[in-house]
């Protein structure tokens, strides 16, 4: 082996990298401020994280998850987040059935029938105007046009939080029916469908996936907001199935209420119920990227 | 309407065949159905803005200006919203001054630097960001965040008092856990994936022509960026610091939690002081008379100038777009 080496000239060695210089330098300087921009974004994303686990997974167990709230100096094995559990479950669950449907017909019209109209164009810029619109607002909003004259209730909250989720369903529908292409509906038209039956039959279901994902992703974003139901659902301790009338309580509320206790018991609680509500809202994002996996047509 | 006719107009099957001159019941009334859902976003903005404004007159129609005064104190009815005004500022400043460079760092390693096989999962993880609730950066931010920060706060107070600009922002007396700069940096956090997302489509839009014609140049990757990239997407990342400034104003539980709760006008970052969507958050619950109404007035300016925000945003981010896609 060393002989045959040995045998052979060696080749005059090129470099053909670029000398070391300070634009080479300062070219390596950026890429490291870039890979550091991001370890400064998971950081604190891993510390929250192991915190409400590593806070949250000691109170957690089958009573936490099913027994009545306790009063605030409660100790921290004492007592559990049932009823607001049951409450963000059916809150989210009504504020998903009143946005999905107009959110989906919200954006059939921007897409199908406004096209590239005047009327289409401000529903769609309204649209995103109104997504930027806090949740703090909304909960005002129906506070004044609801809770004022029918109480306290579940279905308040759902209002609220289906305005919230209206913008989110509407540009992101929108965004899926786009991209069905436009040989589809113009060969059922010329099957002789009416446009409802083209857009029911044909466009609707070649878009269902991602509309399912849109959905869920704002699911996950309503599941945790706090603000649109601070003022229209009131507080209760005990599990309210029905969610139409009397007084509820959400997972986030009993989260912003046990934040600022002094009780360690209380904080405790707290810690249990962050780890439900993101559980909750992993939940939601995970389905809704198995859905775009899964069924999602036409992509991007 | 005229909308409607003109959209149907051009579809094949309503041509001037007399049989087709009429359409079927159901398919008129769910081109309705749509419009009314379409026109529903208008109708719940308007509705907003007119019923808080309502429940808001009795303040707003308060004498000499006192909704603009520095004063909030509803024991001795008092109710300015000035401190809130600053300190919606100054947090949402705070926040996207920190956001931005870091969500720009993020959108250009994704773009030109990592593989495409890289790129997806670093974008869950940033997305994850957007997953944890506000309440729960709260919960952390005040429980963890705000007592271990604390000390750093004092340290660096007791370094700069004294040093003019250094000791105007971050001295003062007042040190707190719970203060403007902490809120600052929980909303950084959260406003953190949108801007990212926002700055990444700006970036992908650059033409790979162009970048591959500063490569030929000779540029390394970050003369091409200055060169080639920034300038194309200038607009667009103007745009979505906007739209990150704008949920930075409305976010409301976390800086709850956060802000400490003092309605005062410091110059110290490092002080507790109080924004328009915490106070309400805070007080609306106890509130009556006056002081209820003061409060919904809050949330009218709170919704005025989030509204403003975004639509400049909006406007600069569509006009960036169709730039984009002209160019």
């Amino acid at each position: 082996m060393a002989v045959t080496s040995h045998a052979q000239a060696e080749p005059p060695k090129v470099d053909l990298r670029e000398p070391p210089s300070w634009r080479r330098t300062k070219n390596q300087i950026v890429t490291a401020l870039m890979v550091f921009a991001f370890l400064l974004a998971i950081i604190p994303l891993g510390f929250v994280i192991v915190t409400v686990i590593a806070k949250g997974a000691s109170v957690i167990n089958w009573s936490f998850l099913t027994s009545e709230i306790p009063v605030n100096t409660s100790p921290a094995n004492f007592g559990g987040m049932g009823p607001a559990i049951v409450g963000t479950l059916e809150i989210t669950a009504l504020a998903t059935a009143i946005a999905v449907p107009l959110g989906v017909l919200g954006a059939i019209y921007i897409n199908e029938y406004g096209g590239k109209g005047i009327l289409a164009r401000i529903v769609r810029f309204m649209s995103d105007v109104m997504s930027g619109v806090p949740s703090i607002i909304m909960g005002l909003f129906i506070f004044t046009l609801w809770t004022l004259h029918f109480q306290y209730s579940g279905l308040g909250g759902a209002l609220a939080l289906a305005c919230l989720m209206l913008p989110i369903v509407i540009r992101s529908s929108e965004e899926m029916l786009k991209l069905v292409p436009d040989s589809l509906r113009q060969g059922s038209s010329a099957l002789g469908a009416t446009k409802a039956r083209v857009t029911t039959t044909v466009v609707l279901p070649a878009a269902a996936g991602g509309i399912v994902s849109g959905a869920l992703l704002a699911v996950a974003r309503a599941a945790g907001e706090t603000a649109p139901l601070l003022f229209t659902i009131g507080t209760v301790t005990a599990v309210n199935k029905n969610v139409f009338s009397g007084a509820n309580t959400a997972l986030p509320l009993q989260i912003f209420s046990n934040a600022s206790s002094p009780f360690t018991g209380a904080q405790a609680r707290g810690w249990g119920a962050a780890l439900t509500l993101i559980v909750i809202a992993f939940v939601f994002m995970i389905a809704a990227r198995l859905v775009t996996a899964r069924f999602a047509r036409y992509s991007h | 309407m005229s909308s409607l006719t003109r959209a149907d107009s051009a579809t094949p099957a309503e041509s001037a065949h007399p049989l087709a001159q009429r359409r079927p019941l159901g398919d008129r009334a769910f081109a309705i159905l749509a419009l009314t859902a379409g026109l529903l976003v208008l109708v719940i903005l308007v509705l907003i803005a007119i019923s808080t404004s309502q429940q808001a007159s009795s303040w707003f129609s308060a004498e000499d200006l006192s909704i603009f005064s520095r004063d909030w104190d509803p024991a001795t009815n008092s109710f300015g919203a000035l401190p809130f005004i600053y300190g919606t500022a100054v947090t949402a400043v705070i926040a996207v001054s920190i956001s931005v460079p870091i969500s720009l760092g993020i959108a250009l390693l994704l773009n030109e630097v990592v593989p495409q096989r890289w790129a997806r999962p670093i974008v869950y993880v940033v997305d994850l960001l957007a997953v944890v609730p506000s309440v729960v950066w709260g919960l952390w931010g005040i429980l963890v965040f705000a007592p271990w920060i604390q000390h750093i706060y004092s340290s660096i107070a007791s370094g700069v008092n004294g040093i003019w600009v250094l000791g105007f922002l971050f001295g003062g007396q007042n040190i707190s856990g719970a203060s403007f700069f902490t809120t600052g940096i929980i909303l950084a956090f959260m406003v953190t994936p949108i801007i990212t997302s926002l700055a990444r489509e700006v970036v992908a839009t650059t033409p790979s022509i162009d970048k591959q014609g500063a490569y030929a140049l000779g540029a390394t990757r970050w003369e091409m960026i200055r060169g080639v990239v920034w300038p194309h997407s200038q607009g667009g990342i103007v745009g979505a610091v906007l739209l990150g400034l704008g949920r930075a104003m409305g976010e409301t539980i976390a800086a709850a939690l956060v802000i400490g709760s003092s309605p005062t006008i410091t110059s110290h970052l490092f002080s507790p002081g109080y924004n328009l969507p915490a106070v309400i958050a805070n007080q609306f619950g106890e509130s009556t008379g006056v002081w209820r109404s003061a409060l919904m007035g809050t949330g009218v300016l709170l919704f005025v100038f989030t509204i403003i925000v975004n639509v400049i945003a909006r406007g600069v981010v569509e006009r960036s777009a169709r730039r984009a896609r002209g160019a």
